[in-house]
């Protein structure tokens, strides 16, 4: 709807009799135009005005000095020089030097610039007239014959054919910019869904790189473990990672509430993913009496004696748990991937 | 020859520089329309500035860095004079902002003025966009103007987010990760939009080469037209003023750009800059040595984004964790909801202009800037949003708040959550109530003087205050703020009898109109009538 539609009554009447002599004589709220100015010292005291310059030129010598220090704080001081200052501790002597001199070069600059302006030059305050943005109506009458003249002469309106398929071209025209976009990355497929886990994979100690015995994992403990064959400088290792790290802990069996998490254990020792479900991050805090985790990005805290339930922040599900079991050599080993994928929840999750 | 120079003066060198680019540039027409270009003189005012000189500050030391920044995440070991990360595996881009800080002599100090200067930046352009806001002067003809620097705003943060990313640290790869998480809830396209932006699944060794040229080339050259674009409009409004004596809306009072603004401008260029230098020397920000390079399974305690993405931070935070799985789909709104109110909260600011020009109804040039009291509507308005702003702001650093002052997380939360709703309705109440007593008070003392000071004890015994009336400069400054009368709807029935049905828009915009003008809404200025009334009477009392 155009505002058209309701009259302009709300205005105030008039704007700007204010200004000059418009008003009525005896109106106590009158515009009474620009002060007087009023003298500064420097306007009147040629003494004062000679001060105001020493000071400027002052300010102005200072930051020449100023720049002088930084130049010789370069070279003096070696760029791995650690020094005490109070208050603030130990710092670079040269990062510490370099900065101070150089902003007090720059900062003398701007505070003699405006000390001068203040102080010496004009403060006299004086009026400019504004014209109003709008084109006088002659002007917009002659653009709009104009514009008229071009188009007629263009045959846009007429030849509506021509006009038709060039919207046409210019419309697919950047369909090609939006193609060849494509290959900025792979489709998504089943990426989100699998990890390096599998069956048989044993679990390797973060810490230790060395497999994961049951009795390594004692009550009280959080231990990290990778799946075995992912080397650190592995070109992949943290896109893998950033999927497959993995949490550990041992619970009574009888203090693990859900039923089905104590048998996708191993005599107590449960294997959870280790990357919240709610943005990403990995859980890193453990409270060892309750077996709760906590994520210290958003808090989102979980029970890993309850399947890992949400308790507290954002997380919208558990974290997915890895079914485990101890091979022959009496290490912990995967017995597949997780059953649902793992970190944040997205669109075809399901 | 000789007798044409004879007879012709010799220009000085600068004059015949200036004739030189006069006839290839026109600059003499430039300068005469700009040289002695009037602006006005208010602290508030120069909040712009900071925002320009802490932009060129960033651009300055943002080209000195890329010489020696390696935009790589090709793993490399660490051998360089930082001894706690000696022999760890990282990526080149943290490894070569390690020698940035520790082998390259000023490099640590380029960075730091780097980063403070964006955090300034950001936090300038917010209290100039309030000041703007409080002060009415996105009004015609500067609604543009306000987009413009809406924009800077956004992208200001988004250039700020990719630029602390670079450094490929612990801190700032979980901030990746936490946006790439909140892109998968993004309903079909998610995905899609991960796999496209990360080159495959987060992080793969493709996002660090991709944020550089955003943040280096594609913002910073999008913000470098539209600041451009600002200070153009910003020459060709002439800027406004508030209301006094002599101040008008169809001329602008203060004092020329040649010299007075040309020493005062340009010298707070060189005030921000040195400031800015010297913070850098002292207060250390983002010591990405600290914590060491990103790994997707590592992560720090206390992880905060800059301060201009805490408050997007606080809506995920505090958001319960809702999640919808139907046909074989998930609906993240736990995320997703964050995610769109950060979009919406912040376009909000963007509309707010049209919206009020809207129900005004006012198609008028507005130069001269309103006080905040004297829209009482608006100024409590913009503090519902700035509450907003800052709950969630409390919202993004809870775990801080918890370990510094003793609370609960759970207790922070629901206060987050319950503040979301009512304290933008509260601080809407009080701040106009705050607005409407100020207008009392600017009324009272147009009427009845300014208190004194001064007990006089009448010969009866009684003690009065003795009450100075203003001058004629202080009481024009007082009632020149304009007033708007509420819409009415209008009557029902045309002249003609023909009963007419107002929209449902119509009635909106009525009421809308009412609740900022209407009865109780805002405090009529005092007529002349009044004035003289007292004046005229008994003297003071």
């Amino acid at each position: 709807m155009s505002s058209q539609e309701i009259p302009e009554e709300g205005l105030p009447a008039e704007q700007d009799t204010a200004h000059g002599a418009v008003k009525v004589a005896d109106d106590p709220f009158a515009d009474p135009g620009l002060p007087a100015h009023k003298p500064r010292i420097q306007d009147i005291d040629e003494r004062a005005a000679k001060r105001s310059e020493r000071t400027v030129a002052l300010m102005f010598t200072l930051s020449m000095l100023a720049t002088v220090g930084f130049i010789a704080s370069y070279v003096i001081f070696p760029v791995d020089k650690i020094v005490f200052i109070w208050p603030i501790g130990h710092v670079s002597a040269l990062h510490f030097s370099l900065g101070l001199t150089l902003g007090a070069a720059l900062f003398l600059i701007g505070a003699g610039a405006v000390h001068w302006a203040r102080t010496l030059m004009s403060d006299v305050e004086v009026a400019d007239d504004r014209h109003p943005i709008e084109a006088t109506p002659e002007v917009k009458a002659k653009v709009l014959a104009d514009f008229a003249d071009g188009a007629r002469e263009s045959a846009i309106g007429r030849r509506k054919l021509i006009r038709n398929t060039m919207f046409g071209a210019l419309a697919l025209v950047p369909l090609s910019g939006v193609v060849l976009l494509r290959d900025l990355g792979p489709l998504p497929e089943e990426k989100l869904r699998k990890t390096l886990w599998a069956k048989g994979k044993q679990l390797v100690n973060m810490n230790t790189n060395q497999p994961l015995r049951p009795e390594d994992v004692t009550v009280g403990s959080l231990t990290f473990a990778m799946p075995e064959g992912l080397e650190e400088d592995a070109h992949d290792f943290q896109t893998q990672i950033a999927k497959a790290a993995l949490m550990i802990v041992r619970i009574e069996p009888d203090d693990i509430k859900d039923k089905q998490s104590r048998e996708w254990g191993h005599e107590g020792i449960v294997a959870f993913s280790k990357i919240c479900t709610h943005v990403g991050c990995p859980i890193s805090l453990y409270e060892q009496q309750t077996h709760h985790v906590l994520c210290p990005c958003h808090q989102s805290t979980f029970d890993l004696s309850d399947g890992a339930r949400v308790i507290f922040g954002p997380a919208g599900h558990p974290l997915p748990q890895l079914r485990i079991g101890v091979n022959s050599e009496g290490n912990l080993e995967a017995l597949g991937d997780f059953a649902e994928p793992v970190g944040p929840a997205f669109w075809e999750r399901g | 020859m000789s007798t044409v120079t004879d007879t012709k003066r010799k220009a000085p060198a600068g004059e015949r520089v200036a004739d030189w680019a006069d006839g290839r540039l026109g600059i003499y027409g430039l300068a005469k329309a700009n040289m002695r270009k009037i602006f006005p003189d208010h602290w508030s005012f120069m909040l712009g500035e900071i925002c320009l000189y802490s932009f060129i500050i960033i651009i300055l030391t943002g080209v000195y860095l890329t010489l020696f920044f390696d935009p790589s995440m090709s793993e490399v070991v660490y051998h360089g004079s930082y001894e706690p990360m000696q022999g760890i595996q990282m990526s080149a881009a943290y490894a070569s902002t390690l020698d940035i800080s520790f082998d390259i002599r000023g490099g640590l100090l380029v960075r730091q003025i780097h980063h403070w200067a964006a955090v300034i930046f950001l936090a300038g352009m917010f209290v100039h966009m309030f000041r703007v806001f409080f002060t009415g002067a996105y009004r015609k003809p500067r609604e543009i103007n306000w987009l413009f620097g809406f924009l800077l705003f956004v992208l200001g943060m988004f250039t700020g987010f990719t630029g602390y990313s670079l450094p490929d640290d612990l801190l700032s790869g979980t901030g990746v990760r936490f946006t790439q998480g909140a892109i998968l809830s993004m309903p079909i396209v998610g995905t899609y939009i991960s796999m496209f932006m990360f080159g495959g699944e987060f992080p793969g060794t493709d996002i660090i080469p991709r944020f550089y040229s955003v943040h280096i080339l594609l913002l910073p050259g999008i913000m470098l037209g539209l600041v451009v674009a600002h200070l153009i409009l910003v020459f060709f409004h002439k800027h406004t003023q508030f209301a006094g004596p002599g101040k008008t809306n169809k001329n602008v009072v203060g004092m020329p750009l040649l010299p007075v603004y040309m020493a005062k401008a340009g010298g707070f260029f060189f005030l921000v800059f040195g400031f800015i230098a010297a913070i850098a020397a002292i207060a250390t920000i983002n010591p990405i040595w600290g914590i060491g390079p990103y790994r997707p399974d590592q992560v720090s305690t206390g992880a905060q984004p800059d301060w201009y993405m805490g408050f997007a931070e606080g809506f995920v935070r505090v958001m319960p964790g809702w999640e919808i799985n139907l046909w074989g789909h998930t609906l993240v709104l736990g995320v997703l909801i964050p995610l769109v109110l950060f979009g919406v909260v912040l376009g909000a600011l963007a509309l707010y202009p049209f919206i009020e020009s809207w129900i005004t109804g006012d198609k008028r040039e507005h130069h001269i800037l309103d006080k905040p009291r004297n829209a009482p509507t608006r100024t409590a308005l913009g503090v519902a949003w700035v509450t907003i702003y800052f709950v969630m702001l409390i919202g993004g650093g809870n775990d801080i708040w918890a370990t510094h002052f003793h609370l609960s997380l759970n207790a922070i939360s629901w206060f987050v959550r319950i503040a979301f709703f009512a304290g933008p309705v509260l601080a809407f109440i009080v701040t106009r109530r705050i607005c409407l007593g100020l207008q009392r008070r600017d009324k009272e003392k147009v009427l009845h003087g300014r208190e004194s000071g001064t007990i006089k004890r009448l010969p009866h015994g009684e003690f009065v205050e003795i009450h100075e009336p203003l001058g004629p400069e202080a009481r024009y400054a007082l009632t020149a703020h304009e007033q708007y009368e509420p819409l009415e709807v209008g009557p029902t029935v045309d002249e003609n009898g023909v009963e007419r049905k107002p929209s449902a828009l119509q009635k909106l915009r009525a009421r809308l109109s009412r609740s900022y003008y209407g009865e109780g809404n805002q405090i009529p200025k005092p007529t002349a009538e009044e004035y003289k009334e007292i004046t005229s009477g008994h003297g003071h009392h």
